[in-house]
């Protein structure tokens, strides 16, 4: 109940007091639907979407936002990063997503919230990508802890905090191996022993609060932080890149009722039947191809078509901190790789809300739903189309950010003399300069 | 001519030099430490590899020549490993016709940043081979050396249109070592691989990883140290190549005066010879340098020893200095939109390579990773994109030269390859679609001649590390 209400507060905090718009004339992709060639989006005072009509419309008392040519999307989301929780990777005391030490394998408790920058320079440069929604996963550990939905946008701060915890995360693997102490199966061990604990600790919390319980497998706030994942109302992270490693994550997801989504996925190909079978999304990386890994040895590049065509549910995310940015190429290369274009665009908008549970609000263009919006200037995920604008919570913001004053910073070099000379002589002059440039461009397509 | 000294040396290490006398009759020469392209110098190719250029033609693609020219429905024809001709409606004799209709053609992508074989995939402790981190100034080893030639990243790099590649030392040290040219073509030895005639490089690396890397381990700890570190290593060989030039002086003496004692040769170090091929101007300088006030200093440094750097690698401030940059003739290899991971890459942006490129400066998109590699062409889209946005002067033929005429002038094999020109290499890449297109495939591409890639034919994996690996049923 607390996390509602904190989600509620937060909610409301976040909604401006915006003007209405309507975005008008542009080709829709509503994900959810058919995609409108030419129609109108009604945006609200209260951030949410109004309508989304097929007709170009120009109500009285709405901002309009001509969209003539333009690509109307939701906002795209990234289910998978690390954003906010890292200023600079090598400043150490600016990274703050690991939330344990060698010794403490198990940070069920650990909240990416709590650690979370919401004045994170990338987050605006974030936003000049199209991403509207991130989800802050921490890492480290077997059980790292609860990762976070946050929205790029907000009145003061460059973002706000949607939900502190949207999903669990844990692995298995390589990763979950090292944690555990240098084996699979003692990862395996650590998490059923885990999960007999939380089951154990929810019938006797009273015993334990009397000092009446044998030592537990976790420490009081990790075992309540679990039980939500019990049941399936947190959805469960569960890396795993092997075969063998997902399939093994999958029997224990239906063994301890919970409601699991697979992340890296090298070899999520090897196993799309079972994968379909239990109705487990994959978040995958789509540019990712080589055996970076010995769990990743049947890694190909056509994974996300292969799996979509075996009928599983496939998801997106940059895996990225910096570059979230990024995502719309990673859809564009799934596309590149076989995956139809629609089918791409869900994976980085409603599905990951959807696999999240955050469907209701996100992810898609409807009537009700958050009014997170992104006008491009073509296809988004070609590397020619531009963000025009973007409305975050029904908030014209802005795309302004730290690498653009950089550049118009430097846009001029303003110097006191002309650098010297170097002491040799610089030969091929016109070779540097090149033939006269062209302005003969190949159509793009 | 080093080859000759190797030769020479086994010789004497093995106890089989020819008797006192004999060597007497010889004429005193001075010592022949000049370093030849960097195939002359390594030893012989014990490993030949089968080669066959085709005579082909490609017929009725969009032809995007990178010398400014584009040429629509544009045929061009390969032969014996070179470009024969490129126009409208070619007659090629006895070529195999490749219709290219809707296709485009660019020259091969030429990546100057990649650690394929010295850090392949899978990324495991018994393959990292790339930083010899036990000292920091290291001019005495060489990339070669740590090249797996079975590193899978080769073959998916070519299936990017990659079709020439500089393989660098990481940047542990302040002397890295010596980089090496490959091109695509695949080889049980990594001499398969090396580009015929390319020069011979060098990596340095200033600022934050070799002061994190010897802070602790005897220095250096800072970036003053760092420069210490390159001044004392070039202060050596500079003292090193005088003494070559005094006996070399002293062996002219000894030829004039009838009877004189040959001068003793002087002390070899590989080390030392490497910095002063660098002193010379025979090997191209690649540093590993993000901040603009560093690159300054290492102006300076090669200006105190008189050489000149080619390539900044990274460089994502270069664009402060572009002026800079461009009176000194130095290319910048960077990438589109890498930042943020260490404070030295903070202040990157987007608009990096389109601010060099305005101001004449030879701007590069380099990848320095197995995955980007694949995609140097969407990593040169995304810049020249973000440039055109923000109202620089930059053309698609620009762009494209970041990826392709650029690189090859840094490697040094610009004369040879790079562009799509009559009598250059035939290293020519056919794309499904605009290169700078999310949705472009390299579906046919050719090494010298040679169809190294075909996305019809699917040729066999290059990597024995990928043979069966996993269950074939399931493929």
């Amino acid at each position: 109940m607390k996390k509602l209400i904190l989600t509620v507060l937060l909610t409301l905090i976040a909604t401006p007091a915006s003007a209405q718009f309507v975005l008008k004339g542009g080709e829709i992709h509503t994900v959810s639907g058919e995609v409108i060639p030419k129609g109108s989006v009604l945006i609200g005072k209260d951030g949410k979407i109004e309508a989304v009509d097929k007709v170009v419309l120009s109500p009285p008392g709405y901002e309009v936002v001509n969209c003539e040519g333009k690509v109307i999307t939701p906002g795209l989301i990234d289910i998978n990063t690390s954003l906010g929780l890292g200023d600079i990777w090598a400043v150490r005391n600016s990274v703050d997503g690991d939330g344990g030490t060698e010794n403490d394998k198990i940070r069920s408790a650990f909240r990416a919230a709590d650690a979370l920058n919401p004045n994170n320079v990338a987050i605006p440069i974030t936003r000049t990508g199209g991403v509207t929604s991130i989800v802050a996963v921490p890492w480290g550990g077997l059980v790292s802890g609860q990762g976070a939905w946050v929205d790029l946008g907000g009145e003061n701060m460059f973002s706000t905090l949607v939900d502190p915890y949207v999903v669990m995360s844990m692995h298995l693997g390589e990763s979950g191996s090292n944690a555990a102490g240098g084996s699979r199966g003692l990862a395996m061990l650590r998490l059923r022993e885990l999960y007999d604990d939380v089951a154990f600790f929810k019938q006797n919390a009273r015993n334990f609060d009397q000092n009446r319980s044998r030592t537990l497998a976790a420490s009081r706030l990790d075992l309540v932080a679990l039980q939500d994942t019990v049941g399936g109302a947190k959805p469960v992270f569960i890396e795993a890149q092997r075969a063998s490693d997902i399939l093994a994550a999958l029997e224990f997801a239906k063994a301890q009722k919970l409601k699991p989504v697979i992340v890296g996925g090298a070899e999520a190909w090897m196993v799309a039947e079972q994968l379909k079978e239990a109705n487990v999304p994959v978040i995958l990386h789509s540019m990712s191809n080589l055996p970076f890994r010995f769990e990743a040895l049947g890694n190909r590049g056509d994974a996300v078509d292969v799996l979509h065509r075996a009928g599983v549910n496939v998801l997106l995310s940059s895996f990225e901190s910096h570059n979230v940015r990024n995502l719309r190429q990673y859809a564009g290369n799934a596309v590149r790789t076989g995956l139809p274009h629609d089918v791409a665009l869900k994976a980085i908008t409603l599905g990951p809300a959807t696999a999240l549970g955050k469907d209701k609000d996100y992810g898609s263009l409807e009537k009700g739903k958050m009014a997170n919006v992104v006008v491009w200037s073509g296809d988004p995920f070609e590397h020619s189309t531009r963000v025009e604008r973007m409305f975050i919570a029904g908030k014209d913001t802005s795309l302004d950010n730290r690498q653009q004053r950089l550049m118009e910073k430097y846009r001029n070099l303003d110097r006191r003399a002309e650098p010297a000379k170097p002491g040799y002589e610089v030969e091929n002059k016109t070779e540097r300069e090149g033939p006269e440039p062209t302005t003969l461009e190949a159509k793009v397509q | 001519m080093l080859r000759r000294f190797l030769i020479c040396f086994a010789l004497v290490a093995a106890g089989c030099s020819g008797t006192a006398e004999e060597q007497k009759k010889e004429d005193p020469k001075p010592v022949d430490y000049t370093y030849a392209p960097q195939d002359e110098y390594r030893s012989r190719n014990l490993v030949p590899t089968k080669s066959a250029p085709e005579n082909v033609l490609i017929k009725d693609a969009t032809i995007m020549t990178a010398t400014g020219e584009l040429i629509e429905d544009g045929d061009i024809w390969l032969r014996e490993g070179k470009i024969v001709a490129i126009g409208v409606e070619l007659d090629a004799v006895e070529a195999t016709v490749v219709d290219a209709k809707g296709k485009f053609v660019t020259p091969g992508i030429i990546d100057t940043h990649s650690h394929l074989g010295v850090y392949p995939t899978p990324g495991v402790r018994a393959h990292a081979d790339g930083n010899e981190a036990t000292s920091p100034t290291r001019a005495d080893v060489d990339a070669i050396h740590s090249v797996w030639p079975q590193d899978p990243g080769f073959y998916t790099a070519l299936q990017g249109g990659i079709t020439s590649l500089q393989i660098l030392p990481g940047s542990a040290n302040l002397i890295g070592g010596s980089t090496v040219t490959l091109q695509m073509h695949p080889g049980v030895s990594s001499r398969a691989m090396l580009f015929e005639g390319a020069p011979r490089g060098i990596k340095m690396a200033c600022g934050e990883n070799p002061k994190r890397v010897y802070g602790n381990k005897g220095g250096p700890s800072t970036r003053m140290g760092n420069m210490a570190g390159f001044r004392k290593a070039f202060q050596g060989a500079k003292e090193a190549l005088d003494g070559y030039e005094r006996h070399a002086k002293n062996v002219g003496k000894a030829k004039a005066e009838e009877g004189a004692d040959t001068p003793p040769d002087p002390k070899r170090s590989r080390a030392n010879e490497t910095l002063m091929a660098v002193l010379e101007g025979k090997t191209l300088v690649h540093v590993h340098c993000y901040r603009a006030d560093e690159m300054v200093q290492i102006l300076e440094l090669a200006d105190e020893y008189g050489f000149r750097i080619r390539s900044f690698h990274h460089a994502v401030e270069a664009y402060k200095i572009r002026d800079v940059l461009a009176k000194w003739d130095v290319s910048v290899s960077t990438w589109a939109d890498w930042w943020g991971f260490k404070i030295e890459a903070h202040d990157a942006i987007v608009e990096n390579a389109g601010l060099l490129q305005e101001a004449g400066v030879r701007a590069i998109i380099h990848s320095d990773s197995a995955t980007g590699i694949q995609r140097l062409n969407q990593e040169a889209a995304k810049a020249f994109y973000q440039a055109k946005a923000s109202g620089l002067k930059v053309t698609e033929n620009d762009a494209l030269r970041w990826i392709t005429a650029n690189p090859a002038w840094a490697l040094g094999v610009s004369d040879v390859t790079g562009t799509l020109d009559e009598g250059k290499r035939a290293d020519v890449v056919v794309w499904s679609a605009h290169p700078f297109s999310v949705y472009a495939k390299a579906e046919k591409v050719w090494v010298e001649g040679v169809r190294e890639f075909d996305i019809e034919k699917g040729a066999p994996e290059w990597s024995d590390f990928k043979v069966y690996q996993v269950p074939e049923a399931v493929r």
